[in-house]
C-alpha cells in the first residue's frame, strides 16, 4: 500500500513541478538564422539592459526555423536571413504583416582559416583545393547567394564535385575552422569576431542583396515584450549594433557617441 | 509517376553499402576485440570495455565533434586521407565507414563478449584435449556456440549504421552518392518540405525497424533454446 502511494506521489510531484515551469514568466523567445546568431546576442544584451526583459536565442538556418514555426514552435520574433520565409509565414497567418522588415543586409565572404594567402576571385578560378563549404542553398540565403556567385563567375559546374555542404551558415564556418574545408562562403559577421583567417569581400554584384527579414510571430501579436524587442530592434542603436556587426542596413545608424 | 525518384535510390543504395562495409569489418573487429576482453580476465581489461561502450551514452554530437577534428588535415584521420592523396577523411566514404565503426562497435562487441562468456573455456579445454588446432577450434567449436551472439552483432551493427544521423551530419557534408544517406536524405526533404519523399523514407525506416526487432528476438529466443 505504502509503495503504491510512492508510485502516486512521485509522478505528481514530477507534473506538479512542470506544470509550476510553465507557468513561470516565459522569455521572449527568438528565432534566429545562424548568421545572425552572435549580432543577436549583442543586442539582446544592450534590450535587456534598457528593459529588464530577458529573451532566448534559438539559432538554424532560416528553413529549418520556418519549418518549426509553422509546426507550432513557440517563438516570438524570426528574425530571418530572407525576406521570403517571413513573407511566407504572413501568407500562413502566422506572421504579422505590417511588422515585417529589414533589419540587416547580410554580406557574402569568402573565408579561409589560412592567414598567409587571401582568398580571392583568382583562388576560386584556379580550384587549388579539395572541398569548399557552403551552407544548403535550398534553406540557408547565404548558401544560395554562394551559388549565384559561382554561377555568375561561370565556376559552379567545375566547382561542383568539390563542395561540401552545411546545414547552416554555422556548419559551413565550423568545417572550414577544423581545416577540413580549404574555403568556406559564409556571412562577413560570423568571421568579424575571430583572430584567424583570412577573407575575400565578395562584390555586391555578383549575388542578389541579402536582405534580412524580421517579423512578429501572430502568436505573439499582442505581447508587449515582443512588441518592445521590434521597437528596439527598429531604432538607430540597434541599427548601429548591426552595421559594426559587419551588416549593412536600411535605417541610418546612429551617431557614435562624442 | 514513379515512387522512388532516383535521389531516394541513391540514398538507399549508399546507405545499404555502407551499412556493408561497416557491418563486415565491424565483426572482423569484434571477434578478437570481444575475445581478448572474455579472457583471461583482468581490472584493466573492463576499462578498454568501458572505452569501447562509450557510443552508447555519449550523444552523436560529441563524437561528431572529435570526428570533425580528427578527420581534419592535422590530426590522424588527415594521415590517412594521405595515403590516397586525400587531405581530410571528412566528406568521404571512408570517412562515414570509420565513424560508424567506432559507433558501432559496442553494439557488436558486447553480444559476442556476452555469447563467448555464456559458453566458457570449457569447451575450448575439451576441443584441445582432442588435439584441435586453435583455429580448428575457433571455427568448429567457438563460432557454433556463440553463433546467437555473433548473429546479433551483425544485425544490431547493420541496423545502427543505418539509422546513424548526428555524426553523419556533421562530417558528411551531404555529397549525393558519397555521404548522402537516407538518414540524411530524410532531414533535408524534410527541410525542403517534400512529405512525399520524406514520407516514403521514413515509412521504410519503419519498416526495417520492424524487421529487425523481429530478427533480433528470434535470435534471442534461439540462444535460449540452446541454454535448455
Amino acid at each position: 500500500m505504502r509503495a503504491f502511494r510512492l508510485i502516486l506521489l512521485v509522478p505528481a510531484t514530477i507534473i506538479a513541478l512542470l506544470a509550476a515551469r510553465q507557468a513561470m514568466a516565459d522569455p521572449l523567445r527568438l528565432a534566429v538564422a545562424a548568421n545572425f546568431t552572435g549580432t543577436a546576442q549583442q543586442l539582446v544584451a544592450e534590450f535587456t539592459q534598457n528593459t529588464g526583459i530577458t529573451a532566448t536565442i534559438s539559432s538554424g538556418s532560416s528553413g529549418q526555423l520556418f519549418m518549426q514555426v509553422t509546426q507550432g514552435a513557440p517563438f516570438d520574433i524570426f528574425l530571418s536571413a530572407d525576406t521570403k520565409r517571413p513573407t511566407d509565414l504572413i501568407a500562413n497567418g502566422l506572421g504579422v504583416t505590417t511588422s515585417r522588415f529589414t533589419y540587416a543586409i547580410g554580406q557574402l565572404v569568402l573565408w579561409s582559416p589560412a592567414t598567409q594567402t587571401r582568398p580571392d576571385e583568382h583562388e576560386l578560378r584556379q580550384a587549388a583545393f579539395t572541398h569548399l563549404a557552403i551552407c544548403n542553398p535550398n534553406t540557408a540565403p547565404y548558401g544560395t547567394a554562394a551559388i549565384e556567385t559561382l554561377d555568375r563567375l561561370g565556376l559552379h559546374t567545375m566547382l561542383q564535385p568539390r563542395l561540401v555542404v552545411a546545414q547552416s551558415v554555422s556548419q559551413a564556418l565550423e568545417l572550414a575552422q577544423s581545416g577540413n574545408a580549404e574555403l568556406a562562403f559564409v556571412a562577413l559577421a560570423q568571421i568579424r569576431p575571430l583572430r584567424e583567417g583570412s577573407y575575400w569581400l565578395v562584390p555586391p554584384a555578383l549575388y542578389t542583396p541579402i536582405r534580412q527579414d524580421a517579423i512578429l510571430l501572430t502568436r505573439a501579436e499582442n505581447d508587449d515584450h515582443a512588441r518592445k524587442f521590434m521597437a528596439f530592434l527598429h531604432g538607430a542603436k540597434a541599427a548601429s549594433l548591426i552595421r559594426e556587426a559587419g551588416y549593412l542596413t536600411d535605417t541610418p545608424a546612429q551617431d557614435p557617441a562624442p | 509517376m514513379t515512387v522512388l525518384s532516383p535521389d531516394v535510390t541513391e540514398a538507399v543504395v549508399l546507405t545499404l553499402e555502407l551499412a556493408a562495409v561497416t557491418t563486415t569489418l565491424l565483426i572482423a573487429l569484434a571477434l578478437p576485440i570481444s575475445w581478448w576482453l572474455a579472457w583471461p580476465r583482468r581490472w584493466w581489461k573492463s576499462v578498454i570495455g568501458a572505452i569501447i561502450s562509450l557510443p552508447l551514452v555519449l550523444p552523436p554530437s560529441v563524437l561528431g565533434f572529435y570526428f570533425l577534428v580528427a578527420f581534419g588535415p592535422s590530426g590522424p584521420g588527415g594521415w590517412i586521407a594521405h595515403l590516397w592523396g586525400a587531405r581530410t577523411l571528412a566528406f568521404t566514404f571512408p570517412g562515414l565507414v570509420i565513424g560508424s565503426l567506432l559507433y558501432a562497435l559496442p553494439f557488436a562487441v558486447q553480444p559476442i563478449h556476452n555469447a563467448f562468456h555464456a559458453m566458457g573455456r570449457r569447451p575450448l579445454e575439451v576441443a584441445a584435449t582432442l588435439g584441435a588446432s586453435p583455429w580448428r577450434t575457433f571455427h568448429s567449436v567457438v563460432i557454433p556456440l556463440a553463433w546467437p551472439g555473433i548473429a546479433t552483432a551483425i544485425v544490431l551493427g547493420f541496423a545502427h549504421t543505418v539509422g546513424e544521423f548526428g555524426i553523419v551530419l556533421m562530417i558528411g557534408g551531404d555529397i549525393p552518392g558519397h555521404t548522402r544517406v537516407l538518414s540524411v536524405a530524410l532531414y533535408d526533404y524534410v527541410e525542403n518540405a517534400r512529405w512525399h519523399e520524406a514520407n516514403i523514407i521514413a515509412a521504410g525506416m519503419v519498416v526495417f525497424s520492424f524487421i529487425t526487432i523481429m530478427l533480433l528476438s528470434s535470435l534471442q529466443l534461439r540462444s535460449r533454446g540452446h541454454d535448455s
